[in-house]
């Protein structure tokens, strides 16, 4: 057992610095009241379950841009092209005959990670306002897609004639939205368990390390570009999760899945929340829906300049959202 | 299909391309020059070509202004709009972080969109040209539509004045020293701040006029800045950034396939000019005249 025993003194050696790592890992136990209040939510507020299965899985989708923005710093306007896919593919399949969720979901999240592979490749080649411009290209060409091939996807109209099966033919989705909730939550909580594993790992270090500085990660040898394309393709099936759950629990898919406006909120949720930060999502997505909820029966459209203003508001006067005020505060 | 219909498909395509590509750089070379001088993401820029547009056209509709006249009032008005926009909010986010300037710029079309409905309410405004400009020029080999011809032409003049000026007249030659070396330009005394300013302005300004002018082609609503976006981004990010020129064989190139497409094959629309630009920045990263 020499081997253990040389094992054990490595340990011993970098004691301080494993020490960090393991309590990085560990749970805190303030990470739990996300999922407390998801269930408290679930029990109190029955007739909002609806929106609350819409808000989880948000939060997917904005905790799937965050891996991209706020851990490896690269700003994209085109995020809704992934969501989007994995939206089209859950639908298309239970819109013609294969109506399973759990499958379903896996096939969005594969399809969304095949074209941020895809897209990836292109896109990362280059910086900035470019780069900006290719993600929101690449999404403008999936929506015109869509909208062109009308016969599969319903085009303008939307895909209608979902049917998806119960899970595992035992949980039929109900109109009170009992089952969508709950499967939302289980989706959402083991996404959250294997981003919150890779963010710790060292791959979500050396993803840090990019975003604060290229030029010293490529001096030490990182593989830079391969490392934003893993997680580019990551980040883009998390999304395409998010999609399909969406798609499974509203029974619709819709061009605007696909649009610039979902690009440019699923943004400022995140800010909202603060981003980079793992919980800005959890905070975020539903301050930003519930107040849609309440604001948008005046008028929707106004909700726009209000959510337009707060944009400016944040980015002006309190940067790194919410949690950012939090940290700022017990500084 | 025979050659003289060949001939006819292919003039038309050139002249309604180049009335197109006229206005996508009218009001995208501003853009260009803020984002090589200041690094600044301004996704809002549509914002003012907007604002033009609806300008020209309400004040024809409504108040009885004739074309040009409402053209130089809707220059004017988005160039002092702006102006009070750059002093107030965009000068804070100078050299910062990109996400930022992405979000606040994204926030201020949010607002417009909405402002915008109030105001005008949702419906697109259309333009009517003035007597004068409906109905055809004869060439004599053919007749084309007046209206796009002073586009054209209008596009033609305003893009040799300002090239002229940038390459001749004092405050061009500074602004393109501060978008080559922003700290040399500094450091012999060029009032950088005030020529930021001045840049914006003259940028806004133009893409208030390309918006008026070309309110038939893009039309004028609500959610102009964000559907057209991606036209904006397309001639900047292909024609290089900071660059005068390359824009304008950006906006060419888009214009011409993007008419062309429709035209010859409507169904799969804008679809080809996405793609098409996606494999031209994968062979040129940094656009047809970036600099490394």
């Amino acid at each position: 057992m020499a081997t253990e025993g040389l094992v054990r003194t490595g340990l011993k050696a970098g004691d301080g610095a494993i020490d960090a790592f393991a309590r990085r890992h560990r749970f805190h136990p303030l990470e739990a009241l996300p999922w407390v209040t998801a269930l408290v939510a679930y029990i109190l507020l029955p007739s909002y379950l609806p929106l609350g299965a819409q808000i989880l899985a948000t939060v997917l989708f904005a905790l799937s841009a965050d891996l991209v923005l706020g851990y490896a710093g690269i700003v994209t306007l085109g995020h809704t092209a992934f969501f989007g896919t994995g939206a089209y593919t859950a639908g298309i399949l239970a819109a013609n005959g294969w109506g399973e969720p759990i499958s379903g979901l896996l096939a969005g999240a594969v399809m969304a990670a095949l074209v941020g592979f895809a897209s990836g490749l292109v896109v990362l080649r280059t910086t900035g306002l470019t780069l900006l411009m290719q993600t929101l290209v690449v999404a403008t060409l999936l929506h015109e897609a869509a909208n062109r091939a009308s016969s599969m996807t319903g085009g303008d109209d939307g895909l209608q004639g979902m049917q998806v099966w119960p899970i595992f033919g035992l949980f039929r989705f109900d109109l009170f939205g009992h089952t969508a909730y709950v499967y939302c939550l289980i989706v959402l909580f083991l996404c959250w368990l294997a981003v919150r594993r890779l963010v710790h790992s060292s791959f979500g270090r050396s993803l840090t390390g990019i975003r604060e500085n290229v030029l010293r990660m490529h001096a030490i040898g990182a593989p830079v570009r391969r490392r934003r394309l893993v997680i580019y393709t990551i980040s883009a099936g998390f999304a395409g999760t998010a999609g399909a759950l969406i798609a499974q629990t509203t029974q619709f898919v819709g061009l605007g899945f696909l649009g610039l406006e979902r690009s440019g909120t699923v943004l400022i949720m995140l800010i909202i929340g603060g981003v980079g930060r793992l919980y800005g999502a959890f905070i975020g997505v539903p301050l930003y829906m519930i107040a849609q909820d309440r604001f948008s029966e005046i008028e929707p459209v106004y909700w726009y300049f209000w959510i337009g203003l707060l944009m400016v508001a944040v980015v002006v006067f309190a940067r790194g959202g919410v949690l950012g005020l939090i940290e700022r505060l017990r500084a | 299909m025979s050659v003289d219909e060949a001939i006819s498909a292919a003039v038309s395509i050139a002249f309604h391309g180049l009335a197109f590509a006229m206005v996508l750089y009218l009001i995208s070379v501003g853009l260009s020059v803020t984002m090589g001088l200041m690094g600044f993401v301004n996704l809002a820029h549509g914002v003012f070509a907007m604002l033009g547009g609806y300008i020209v056209t309400s004040l024809m509709s409504r108040a009885g202004v004739p074309f040009v006249p409402a053209l130089t009032a809707a220059a004017v008005a988005t160039a002092i709009g702006s102006v009070v926009v750059e002093r107030l909010l965009y000068r804070r986010l100078y050299g910062g972080d990109e996400l930022d300037q992405v979000l606040m710029t994204m926030g201020l079309i949010f607002m417009s969109v909405a402002a915008v409905t109030y105001f005008w309410g949702p419906n697109p405004q259309p333009i009517r040209p003035p007597s004068w400009l409906s109905g055809e020029v004869d060439l004599g080999v053919r007749s084309f539509p007046a209206f796009r011809s002073f586009l054209i032409l209008c596009g033609a003049a305003l893009v040799t004045a300002l090239w002229l000026g940038l390459e001749r007249a004092r405050v061009g030659i500074r602004i393109r020293a501060a978008v080559d070396n922003l700290r040399m330009a500094q450091s012999v005394g060029i009032n950088t701040p005030g020529l930021f300013t001045l840049t914006f302005a003259l940028g806004s300004g133009l893409a208030g006029l390309g918006g008026g002018l070309g309110a038939d082609l893009l039309a004028i609503s609500p959610s102009y800045a964000l559907d057209n976006l991606v036209y904006f981004l397309i001639v900047v990010a292909v024609g290089g950034l900071g660059s005068i020129r390359g824009p304008f064989l950006a906006a060419m190139l888009l214009g011409i396939t993007d008419t062309g497409f429709k035209y010859l094959l409507p169904e799969l629309g804008a679809f080809f000019i996405y793609a098409l630009t996606m494999v031209l920045l994968l062979w040129r990263p940094r656009g047809l005249f970036g600099r490394a």
